[in-house]
């Protein structure tokens, strides 16, 4: 795959993230040497300086691997996720925003303005001259344009074709050195690649497959915040009435937040085949629900005081109705 | 390989094709959904005929077809006409699609246009579904040869000998302690007058005798698990405190016992049994129960009258009620009505004017066994009466009470007339809404009676009272009524009132159908596959109808029914099998995480957990099919087949028609 | 000119018993607008809030759920877990903005084609007051209705 005797070459970019992934893959610790032995990093601008047009300048396709975090918030995001597809054979979301629009997306159930309001204007913010970002400025030096700020975070795949996923909050360094190795092999010639739109670094079940905890049949009676309660160490947080994630889940994680008694938020993801992350979730906490009462089952539900936030934690912008694509034109419900 | 689809628009001669434009459906599908795969579309007068299958045969033959979709009629009706074509042209069964574009469209709507759309629409869904059809093999379950009958009146008793007379088990369960339900309690049967015990109790007799048949009276039937083939069903054996195997039915006991008790069943309020009784003298089985509620015995501790005289030491206090489990492969359901209560309509006066008597009352006074041994008398037990009135639809017809007409009070009544002249000699005047006779020798009948001297008024009785205004009515109860013939309001004066009470379901009619999982019209009787074509068969397999459990019927319709289900019962069990559609549900077992979400979702228990693999599996032999699991799954491991995600969602997609501008449309071409 | 909108529900029947009463208005021919195209299911507690989804994220303006009376369900009491999905999805519809009148649970026998043809005449008329969903931000995901094509079209 390497051209000229060349090394092949890496590139990592952080668009809408908090930067979790890029210390994930620097926490492969050794491992991470085996990637510079192994490829020329052509641009990684948390680790080496890098300019854009560095990048607009090389043929394209010549960036054999890129791995990818973070959400679509804005136009410079969209603009390098188009710019890096374009010089990448291989483009992996990489990490919960990449995929499924991670927490960022969570904005997707309000408007723009409503977040600047929050940011600029909430009660925790000195702001007196109410400045707000402007997409233009004619400052002395001349014209400053800052990236155009996207109504609703879209997912990579909603922007560019994906060539793989690796979900995750950050994605498991293990995982991560796992892929390593992976594409070592691949460029050894030793194994081949999953089929193109697989999710990779990652398990095939849920994370119930990889949690200890013990479990019965369910029957959910009332559903409490972990603040308010102390959860039986050993039994299935569900079936105490915590809203764990982890049967909805994607497993590769080894199950880390529900084995220390955390409740699992699902940053993995959907499973595989799943169309949308927080249906699923949903209907089976629902289906378990031991009443066939509906003012009960109301009470019962009052338990879960944000549905929408609890169930698309991490999975919004990957969501069937509130996924960040663009307006549509018209609607095609008619056939004239 | 991309799929061959074939659309066949039906026209249902005017009944679809009066409203949809049937042609330009199909014209559309072959051009607009021709990108799907539609490679042949076409309209035809009568899909459902053989030569519209044979269209499809044809196509499937020469064209290469790999999918079909009709748009016809409910796939309830005509689904397996359809795939039975299929099968005939060698495609598997269940690449075929049937939409409803009649009872979803052209019968509801009117607007032609948009119809005509819908039905595209409708089409359209249908293609996308069947793209992800998967060829399927009926499931085959074998049939368990023992039947339940449930109610020993005529029905259950018809269905049950037939049944048995095929060398078959049947139980037949009984709630009181005979069988022989209401076709009893009556004396003459319309329209022939022969007498109901004469032509009963051979068959109740038979039934008590049959090898075959294991008779459980004083029985209810009390939990129903499994499915057609294979029902398990536990019944309960009420303790009758009467040993059964030493009773001889010597009937001591019961004229020994010294409390009587008045007969609100079997005699309806008209005489008296004792705590311990058989409900009459042709009783089958002839052993009598212990009424605990009444039994002294029982309520104050002392007594045992019973005990001390029977001859055999038959007499058990200790006696307690028995759960029996039972193996059956179907199920006929003949559990009767309830008559009217003709309280009611107060304005009728029944329980407050003392010569009102009910339909059924009138049936055990003519009776010659009844309480009055026959006499037709006045409540006093001695008076014959001069006059009689009798009311028809009482409680039928009614939109106070019930829509329906109750289709025996017409004939009951007309027999009623003869009886009361025949052996009183008084003038009988019957009051109609309108006369209903139509079956063989009935209109005859009312010939017969209205030549013998009765008189009949058309018009509903508006009111029975004792409260005399004319000369001559004093002392009488007085029927008020609009003659609608003459136009005039007529008041007659009569000794005595006849209400031809309305029949109606059982007061637990709802509680028995949810037993056996079977739906009830809104009145309450149970609703057969298909009111002409299907009428003892219901929605669930294995379980047939027979009798007024149905709707109201005499007993000639009774009888047929009970025979047909018995019928249609020796078919299943001669096939030895039966094939079911493959609905089911399945878990893959490499993607379910064992977090056992789905473990306590399914009523039929066919979820297993494996504790040592930590993953749960589907039985297939117990899974219904109702897919509640598959879309409880939150791991998406467990799939429907017929009913899958995919089939689903592209439905959804296609009646959105979104097949027509999305995206992925060209690739597909392509593809 | 001024033109009627007609909104499109997509409604979903149980085989037992709202199937069979959308059969009978159509033996009886009892009439209702044409808006609504339904589809069957085994059973209410077939019904995956993902097909909620789907058909409102696919342009329709409102989803009918149907299924059989409490207590009546034919699998027993599979039509309550359908309720419970329903009123824990119709919080969170109303959370992304839909309002609570485009999604609605109706029970019908096999016996109330009258019945449910009112109710669909009534949600019809219902939506149509309400508009066209107003989807602002979002497009209906891209068209994935084939097998081959599957395996590129469900995102991680």
């Amino acid at each position: 795959m390497s051209e000229n005797g060349s090394k092949p070459k890496f590139a990592m970019y952080w668009a809408a993230a908090c930067g979790g992934c890029e210390i994930a893959v620097l926490n492969i610790h050794e491992k991470i040497l085996d990637v510079d032995a192994n490829f020329e990093i052509v641009f990684w601008p948390v680790a080496m300086d890098a300019k854009y047009k560095d990048v607009e300048a090389m043929p394209d396709g010549s960036i054999l691997l890129t791995l990818f975090n973070g959400a679509i918030r804005n136009s410079e995001n969209e603009a390098i996720a188009r710019l890096l597809r374009r010089k990448s054979q291989i483009l992996v979301a990489f990490g919960s925003c990449a995929c499924q629009g991670g927490l960022p997306s969570l904005a997707n159930l309000g408007t723009s303005q409503a977040l600047f309001d929050a940011a600029y204007d909430g009660p925790s913010t000195d702001n007196p001259q109410g400045v707000r970002p402007q997409p233009q400025w004619a400052a002395p030096e001349g014209q400053l344009h800052i990236p155009e700020f996207y109504p609703a975070v879209k997912t990579l795949n909603q922007v560019v074709p994906v060539d793989y996923y690796m979900p995750g909050c950050p994605p498991e360094s293990p995982q991560i050195a796992a892929v390593i190795d992976l594409v070592l092999q691949v460029l050894g010639g030793k194994a081949a690649l999953p089929p193109p739109g697989a999710v990779i670094g990652a398990g095939d079940s849920t994370v119930c497959d990889e949690c200890k905890r013990a479990r019965n049949e369910k029957k959910i009676t009332q559903f409490v915040r972990i603040q308010d309660v102390q959860p039986d160490p050993a039994l299935c947080l569900l079936e105490q009435g915590l809203l764990c994630n982890g049967p909805a889940t994607r497993s590769g994680c080894g199950a880390l937040c529900p084995m220390a008694g955390a409740l699992c938020v699902g940053c993995y993801g959907p499973a595989e085949g799943v169309l949308d992350y927080g249906a699923r979730l949903m209907t089976a906490v629902a289906s378990v629900i031991d009443s066939t009462n509906p003012a009960e089952i109301e009470r019962i539900l009052d338990g879960i005081p944000d549905p929408a936030g609890a169930f698309y934690r991490f999975n919004m912008g990957g969501s069937l109705l509130r996924a960040g694509r663009l307006p549509r034109k018209s609607k095609v419900a008619h056939e004239p | 390989m991309a799929e061959r689809i074939g659309v066949y628009v039906c026209h249902c001669g005017s009944n679809i094709a009066g409203v949809v434009d049937v042609v330009q459906v199909a014209q559309w599908a072959a051009g607009r959904l021709k990108h799907r795969g539609v490679i042949i579309a076409r309209d035809y007068k009568f899909m459902c005929s053989s030569l519209g299958q044979e269209l499809i045969e044809q196509d499937i033959k020469e064209l290469g077809l790999t999918r079909v979709v009709v748009a016809a009629c409910s796939p309830h009706l005509h689904e397996q006409t359809f795939r039975n074509a299929c099968a005939r042209a060698g495609l598997n069964p269940y690449l075929c699609e049937l939409v409803s574009i009649r009872e979803q469209v052209s019968w509801v709507h009117t607007d032609k246009v948009a119809a005509t759309e819908k039905a595209k629409a409708v089409t359209s869904g249908g293609v996308e579904r069947v793209l992800w059809d998967e060829p399927l093999e009926p499931l085959r379950v074998p049939i368990h040869p023992a039947t339940l009958v449930v109610g020993g009146g005529i029905a259950g008793i018809q269905a049950a000998l037939e049944i048995a007379d095929g060398g078959h088990r049947v139980y037949l369960v009984e709630r009181e302690p005979s069988i022989g339900g209401h076709m009893a309690q009556f004396d003459k049967t319309f329209p022939t007058l022969d007498c109901a015990a004469c032509i009963l109790t051979p068959k109740m007799v038979s039934v008590g005798m049959h090898p075959n048949i294991t008779m459980m009276t004083w029985s209810e039937v009390e939990k129903v698990e499994g499915y057609v083939g294979n029902f398990t069903v536990t019944v309960r054996q009420k303790a009758r405190c009467v040993k059964t195997d030493l009773c001889t039915g010597c009937g001591v006991c019961e004229e020994k016992c010294p409390k009587k008790v008045v007969d609100n069943v079997f005699e309806a309020g008209l005489g008296y049994r004792k705590a311990i009784y058989t409900p009459f003298a042709q009783a089958v089985p002839k052993y009598p129960v212990i009424d605990r509620e009444n039994c002294t015995y029982f309520q104050k501790g002392t007594c045992k009258a019973c005990e001390k005289f029977c001859p055999t030491g038959a007499i058990d206090f200790s006696q307690q009620d028995e759960l029996i489990t039972l193996q059956v492969g179907n199920i006929v359901l003949a559990t009767g009505f309830d008559l009217f209560d003709s309280r009611r309509i107060p304005q009728y006066g029944y329980g407050r004017l003392a010569n009102v008597f009910t339909s059924l009352e009138f049936e055990r006074m003519c009776n010659a066994a009844g309480p009055t041994n026959g006499n037709v008398v006045l409540r006093d037990g001695l008076t014959a009466p001069k006059t009689v009135g009798i009311i028809h639809c009482v409680g039928s017809r009614d939109k106070n009470f019930n829509n329906y007409c109750s289709a025996i009070c017409c004939m009951q009544s007309l027999k009623f007339a003869h009886i009361v002249k025949e052996r009183t000699g008084a003038e009988v005047y019957n009051f109609y809404i309108d006369m209903r006779t139509a079956a063989k020798a009935y209109d005859e009948f009312d010939q017969r009676v209205r030549d013998e001297g009765t008189h009949v008024i058309r018009g509903r009785a508006a009111e029975v009272t004792d409260a005399a205004r004319m000369p001559g009515e004093e002392g009488k109860l007085i029927i008020q009524a609009e003659d609608t013939l003459i136009g005039r309001q007529r008041r007659i004066p009569v000794d005595m009132v006849l209400l031809a009470a309305g029949l109606e379901p059982r007061r637990d009619a709802k509680q028995t159908a949810q037993l056996f999982g079977l739906s009830c019209s809104a009145d309450g009787w149970f609703i057969e596959k298909h009111p002409k074509l299907d009428p003892v068969a219901t929605m669930t397999e294995g379980i047939f109808i027979a009798g007024c459990v149905q709707g109201p019927k005499d007993i000639p319709n009774s009888v047929v029914q009970g025979a047909a289900a018995a019928a249609r019962v020796q078919g299943r069990i001669q096939q030895k099998e039966i094939s079911l559609e493959p609905v089911r549900a399945s878990i893959n077992e490499h993607r379910c995480s064992g977090c056992r979400i789905c473990n306590n979702l399914c009523p039929f228990n066919a979820i297993l957990f494996h504790d040592d693999r930590m993953v749960s599996e589907i039985n297939p032999a117990l899974c219904q099919g109702c897919g509640t699991c598959v879309a409880a799954c939150p791991a998406g491991a467990i799939s429907g087949t017929v009913f899958s995600n995919e089939q689903i969602l592209a439905q959804i997609q296609g009646l959105l028609m979104l097949n027509l501008n999305g995206g992925r449309v060209e690739e597909l071409v392509a593809a | 000119m001024t033109e009627q909108f007609e909104p499109v529900i997509i409604g979903f029947t149980c085989n037992w018993c709202s199937y069979r009463a959308a059969d009978l208005a159509g033996t009886a021919r009892i009439k209702y607008p044409p808006n609504i195209r339904l589809i069957r299911l085994m059973c209410s507690g077939r019904l995956d809030p993902t097909f909620v989804l789907q058909a409102l994220a696919s342009g329709a303006d409102g989803v009918m759920i149907t299924g059989c009376h409490p207590g009546e369900c034919h699998y027993l009491e599979q039509n309550y877990k359908a309720m419970r999905r329903f009123l824990l999805l119709r919080r969170m519809l109303t959370q992304m903005g839909i309002e609570p009148q485009r999604v609605k649970l109706v029970w019908a026998s096999a016996a109330e084609g009258a019945r449910l043809a009112q109710e669909i005449t009534a949600m019809v008329e219902e939506v149509r007051a309400l508009g066209p969903l107003n989807w602002g931000k979002v497009e209906v995901p891209a068209f994935s209705p084939h097998p081959s094509s599957l395996k590129e079209e469900v995102p991680a």
